[in-house]
């Protein structure tokens, strides 16, 4: 039996939040309930990694996951219209495929750790902070993946512009650049864009051509 | 904050008792710093806020409790005590609870690494600035709760725009501080107050010019991260009735400013400690005492500088419409922050020891626009004043 401290106390406290938030997240029915569990065993699972001296990898943990995924999660349900009141009829179907999946996924983790090997330190404690080693290896070691995966984030970024821009193609076949407005002419009260006549045109004639 | 404990218990106790010393003494510290420094702080700036915007606006302001009206806030904030908390029918009760103080903690919690004087801090983190970014972002869930939980139009769009806006400014926010971080080497709020001087030219700020514009894009991406005008787009009071806190009243109402009031604080206290020199002070005397006590008057006096400065912001822009405030996001500030990291990077390896001629020329570029804004302000005010005594126009 471990000597009782309050490191202890409060490592089965964050264990406990971790887990409490991990159940919510599943057995409520309200799915607004369930995101915000969702930060609470988040919050739970940046404490423990405190624990493990890798601070810097539970402030990343807070602000990508808290402030990033779980407002996009939050953003998701709350856009949707009366997600709260929704009523599943027939609440049996699904319950023996969903245990069958989770038990082997169960199982399949459970096997794992059990025959994984863990690298313990002296003493059990680690005296240094982990930034200062993560930044080096990021910035010297590690520098090729780092970058790779950078390149990965922009690809994607490029990707969203692509597909949220609407191309517009004049008739004679050049694409149209993007203007927001244009200079008022005389007696002109509305303001039109290039792109949305020319759009109109095309359209226009295409159906003529058929 | 340990080792002062540490003198306090001397070599008498360890173990068990240690550990709950330590725990009592940042219990102690935190609710004295929550108590008697934050809460007191954010009702002032609130009385002066409305104050320095009657002055802009030529009106009194609020003038009649206490000296000046000065005690304002603790009339306020009995009144709002003592209000009917009022809960719709509609709402989710237990979320529209919850949801002003999960905005309170997300602002209190950023004031553990926020240093106040050289030995004045709760927690030095290893982590300092990453983790007040990170917590503040609790802020955003708070928001998006109280929003949600209202089941009111105005509340919901309040949280959400004010949701898209936090986490799109986040990003100019967020490489706003690598010139810093990399300049010191280090992400702990006293580790990069150390790395600078007490002379405006050892500031981080007059570094390069890369850091000078990192500096001013960190102020107007805070300034979105508090809401606060010209980005008060989820408050926006001509459209949205109050955004967010349309539901509130009586003290959970007052929460949320106390929320945005405090954040002020937090906005200052981050550009005091990035870019001007946090705490700094010449070396004048040895004793400890006085040396904390001029530090912590620095330290609070270029926070409270930010402060004023929102204020004036509040009291002269208009509102950005929400198109122009996600281009100005995304096409101006993120590309100009990208740029200032890899220029005060590219500066760093060709000058590694700094510049000084930059630093003071840097200097004195911000001294000659300080004085030009001066004296146009001074005229504008002269030319007023003269109209008034013709009795072209006449203030109320």
């Amino acid at each position: 039996m471990e000597e009782f401290s309050l490191s202890v106390a409060a490592f089965y406290f964050m264990a406990g939040l971790t887990l409490l938030g991990a159940g919510g997240v599943v057995f409520t029915e309200n799915i607004v309930y369930s995101a915000l569990s969702l930060m609470v065993s988040f919050f739970g699972v940046a404490g423990l990694y405190i624990f493990l001296n890798a601070d810097f990898v539970a402030g990343v943990q807070v602000l990508v996951y808290v402030g990033g995924v779980l407002v996009l999660t939050l953003f998701a349900v709350m856009l949707t219209h009366q997600i709260a009141e929704i009523e599943v009829s027939n609440k049996s179907v699904g319950r023996v495929p969903a245990l069958l999946i989770c038990g082997g996924l169960f199982l399949v983790i459970a096997k794992a750790l059990r025959g994984a090997e863990f690298f313990t330190t002296p003493g059990g404690q680690v005296s240094e902070s982990s930034t200062y080693g993560i930044g080096n290896l990021l910035l010297r070691e590690y520098i090729l993946p780092f970058e790779l995966a950078s390149v990965v984030l922009l690809a994607v970024l490029v990707g969203a512009v692509v597909l949220s821009r609407k191309e517009v193609i004049a008739p004679d076949g050049t694409p149209v650049p993007e203007r927001e407005t244009i200079p008022l002419t005389e007696g002109q009260r509305v303001m039109s864009s290039p792109r949305a006549a020319l759009a109109g045109a095309a359209a226009k004639q295409k159906v003529s051509d058929v | 904050m340990q080792g002062f404990i540490d003198s306090l218990l001397a070599t008498t106790t360890t173990g068990l008792s240690r550990e709950l010393a330590y725990l009592g003494g940042m219990i102690g510290f935190g609710a004295l710093v929550v108590f008697g420094f934050i809460l007191p702080m954010a009702g002032i700036t609130s009385w002066l806020e409305r104050r320095v915007w009657a002055k802009i606006q030529s009106r009194v302001g609020p003038n009649r409790v206490g000296p000046g009206g000065f005690l304002q806030w603790l009339a306020d904030g009995l009144k709002n005590l003592l209000k009917e908390d009022v809960i719709p029918e509609a709402a989710d009760p237990t979320l529209f609870r919850l949801a002003p103080y999960i905005v309170v903690a997300g602002f209190v919690a950023a004031f553990v690494a926020i240093p106040f004087a050289g030995s004045l801090i709760i927690a030095d983190l290893n982590i300092g600035i990453l983790y007040i970014s990170a917590v503040t972002s609790l802020v955003v869930v708070g928001i998006l709760m109280a929003g949600w939980s209202s089941n009111n139009r105005w509340s919901m769009l309040g949280g959400i725009r004010s949701a898209s806006q936090i986490i799109s400014y986040e990003i100019p926010a967020g490489l706003s501080v690598f010139p810093v971080v990399l300049l010191s080497g280090t992400l702990s709020m006293q580790g990069i107050i150390e790395n600078q001087g007490w002379a405006p030219v050892d500031w981080h700020m007059f570094h390069s010019p890369f850091t000078l514009a990192a500096f001013l894009m960190s102020y107007i991406a805070l300034l979105a991260e508090g809401n606060r005008t010209p980005f008060d787009l989820p408050e926006a009071e001509s459209e949205l009735v109050a955004g967010f806190a349309t539901e509130y009243s009586g003290m959970r109402s007052l929460l949320f400013f106390l929320a945005e009031w405090g954040n002020l604080y937090v906005i200052g206290a981050i550009m005091a400690t990035l870019f001007m020199g946090g705490w700094q002070v010449p070396a004048f005397t040895d004793n400890v005492v006085l040396l904390t006590v001029a530090q912590f008057g620095m330290f609070f006096a270029k926070t409270y500088f930010w402060v004023f400065v929102a204020m004036w912001i509040r009291a002269t822009l208009p509102r950005v419409r929400v198109d122009q405030l996600m281009s100005l996001c995304w096409k101006y500030m993120v590309p100009i922050a990208m740029v200032n990291m890899f220029g005060t990077a590219l500066v760093m390896v060709v000058i590694p020891e700094g510049s000084r001629l930059m630093s003071y020329a840097l200097c004195g570029l911000m001294l000659f626009g300080l004085v030009r804004f001066g004296r146009r302000v001074n005229y504008h005010l002269k030319r007023s004043r003269r109209y008034d005594t013709v009795g072209a126009i006449m203030p109320v």
